[in-house]
């Protein structure tokens, strides 16, 4: 290689390029003319083939339900191609509201301020829940001394006020034993460090600091499963792939220990740690046909979908008020803006209507 | 005699240092080889290359993530060579020694101290949302020329620096112009560092995450990217997704996507040691 054919390769490329930058030759406008005399052709009426273009993103939570029901819905429709990214559910409502993207992935409610982004740029939203997803409190399975844990115990771990001193088992309850107390918990840029916080703590975001923080749960995943005296909380579904190496506690609150499983998180007995997750559509994007049909399919095929990813579906009735709503382009949130603890969607929606 | 001996002495010690430390870097290397190889050597297969991501970790595949990175890649080589070939060029053989071009010296060499994510958001705002191109391999391919200019630069300029001046001066005597020097004589010397410097720069690139999350690149795209304004994305995403799944499926599926980057990037450094071995011959003074 010499500088001449270097030179001549680096034109060459640009030149593809920018030929591939212009847009595509645009086929002729009229139809040829119908031949004299020839044979009447039957109007061609072709069936309606979906084609175009799906921006999803917002939260890693939603991620894997939205990137299945994208996977199925490209099978059936080819020429619709469907993009998810993951940049967190803030980051997502960021890029939504600049009417960046068709649907925004989330794994809270949307806030006020979001809200407000979103008005000023004229992004009408339709809110729409998808799964259920559950946090899971665990310990290591070495671990005999607790099986369930109160709301008001891990509050006292996790308030901000415990940093420094709540440093052992039996600080937090006198019949634990006398060891160190070692947390795993995800960082602060995470939906469920938002959720926990909320739901155990009563304040977002009011945590203690001194605890080993990883946006990977696989991270916190070994930690706990390596430390005899470790507590830690992730999603439901990082247990659920690891149960040889960890152990669920169950939640009191105040009703009794519940344990995590499909069935306390449908019926609403697992609480407060377990959460709807959403999509928010944009209304003018939910008038083009790839979406339309995307939405719907998503609400059909969305559970089974959901299932087999690792979370929980929603009961039936939620999907069909969630179409309703949909179909009706009823557009706003159900919350008020804040992250809520504890409620159910399905009393939301009805009170809705 | 005995002063001697301590002199050998403090000698053979600091040589061990040295080994050890050699010896530290390799063996960190050779573990996190064998721990890669070991976890992704099995997923390597004909349909890992031709499959597009899945919920199902056993029919995932890179086909899209490799497409784009081979895309993204030619494109940031195609824009950031050249303007950083001539501003090296220009600064080394043409630029007066004043305050001016100490001043853009300086700036190039703390930007390329600059954290990656910061061009991330440069390229958001002046691309992403200032120039339209959306989220498009465009974006991705200028953003990412924009992180390794001040690279490139500094190792071109290194290069051209190292060509000796006497070679400049014996040409101008001969009444060649700067131009035909610079053409004829500094150019193809310094070619075969220059090449390296390049491949140096584009090996940073093609492990970059942050800059193209932040421009918006994706993580599921079941189609083949076709043209420069196609959305993509690239095999950091794919594997960065992959580790945080919690199925142990994906991250073999990751640990393969690592094996694939590796080769792509030991074949670039490949290309680069075979072409400066070959160069380097051709000019000997």
């Amino acid at each position: 290689m010499n500088l001449r054919s270097a030179l001549a390769a680096w034109v060459l490329g640009l030149a593809l390029v920018v030929a591939a930058c212009q847009p595509a030759a645009t086929p002729p406008a009229t139809p040829p003319a119908s031949q004299p005399g020839g044979e009447v052709q039957p109007a061609a009426t072709p069936a309606p083939q979906l084609s175009g273009e799906i921006k999803i993103d917002g939260s890693s939570t939603v991620y894997p339900i939205s990137e299945a029901v994208a996977e199925e819905f490209q099978k059936a429709h080819p020429n619709v191609k469907v993009v998810v990214g993951i940049s967190g559910t803030g980051g997502g409502f960021k890029k939504f509201c600049a009417g960046e993207t068709d649907i925004s992935n989330a794994s809270r409610p949307i806030k006020t301020t979001e809200m407000e982004t979103c008005q000023k740029n004229g992004v009408e939203f339709i809110e729409l829940p998808v799964a259920y997803d559950a946090l899971s409190v665990v310990v290591n399975p070495q671990n005999d001394w607790v099986a369930c844990i109160t709301v008001a115990e891990l509050k006292k771990i996790w308030e901000p006020e415990a940093q420094g001193k709540i440093t052992r088992w039996n600080q937090v309850n006198p019949q634990w034993p006398d060891a160190p107390l070692t947390l795993f918990g995800p960082g602060t840029d995470s939906g469920t460090f938002d959720y926990f916080t909320e739901a155990v703590v009563g304040k977002e975001d009011a945590s203690r600091g001194d605890y080993t923080a990883s946006e990977d749960d696989n991270v916190l995943v070994q930690g706990v499963a390596n430390d005899r005296y470790a507590l830690g909380y992730f999603g439901l579904a990082y247990y659920l792939e690891n149960q040889d190496k960890l152990k669920a506690l169950a939640i009191d609150n105040g009703k009794g220990c519940v344990a995590p499983s499909e069935q306390t998180v449908r019926d609403g007995t697992y609480q407060p740690l377990s959460r709807p997750l959403f999509i928010y559509v944009n209304r003018k994007a939910a008038d083009r046909p790839e979406v339309e049909a995307f939405i719907r399919f998503y609400l059909t095929q969305g559970p089974a979908l959901a299932k087999q990813v690792g979370y929980i579906p929603l009961p039936e009735t939620v999907y069909q008020l969630a179409l309703q709503r949909f179909e009706a382009r009823k557009v706003g949130t159900v919350f008020k803006g804040g992250p809520q603890v504890g409620v159910s969607i399905e009393d939301l929606l009805k009170a809705e209507q | 005699m005995e002063r001697r001996q301590r002199r050998e002495m403090a000698g053979k010690v600091f040589e061990a240092v040295a080994l050890a430390a050699t010896v530290f870097g390799l063996v960190v290397l050779a573990m996190l080889l064998f721990d890669v190889a070991r976890r992704g050597l099995g997923v390597l297969s004909w349909s890992f290359f031709t499959s597009y991501p899945s919920r199902f970790p056993e029919q995932a595949g890179i086909r899209s993530a490799l497409l784009g990175t081979i895309w993204v890649m030619a494109l940031t080589a195609l824009f950031a060579v050249p303007l950083g070939v001539a501003a090296a060029i220009y600064l080394e053989e043409y630029a007066p020694r004043n305050r001016l071009t100490r001043f853009i010296e300086l700036n190039i060499n703390n930007l390329a101290g600059v954290p990656s994510i910061i061009y991330g958001l440069l390229g958001l705002e002046l691309f992403v949302r200032g120039l339209k191109l959306e989220r498009s391999i465009l974006a991705g391919a200028l953003t990412l020329s924009l992180l390794i200019l001040p690279i490139l630069i500094a190792a071109s300029r290194e290069a051209l620096r190292a060509v000796p001046m006497s070679l400049r001066e014996a040409a101008f005597a001969l009444g060649a112009t700067r131009w035909q020097v610079i053409r004829h004589q500094v150019l193809p010397v310094a070619f075969p560092g220059i090449l390296t410097g390049m491949i140096l720069a584009l090996s940073r690139a093609i492990g970059e995450t942050a800059p193209l999350i932040t421009i918006g690149a994706l993580t599921f795209i079941a189609f083949d990217p076709r043209g420069p304004l196609d959305k993509f994305t690239v095999l950091p995403i794919q594997i960065f997704n992959w580790v945080s799944r919690p199925q142990a499926g994906f991250h073999a599926r990751a640990a393969g996507a690592i094996l694939v980057l590796l080769a792509v990037l030991l074949s670039m450094n490949g290309l680069a040691i075979y072409l400066r071995y070959r160069l380097q011959r051709r000019y000997q003074w």
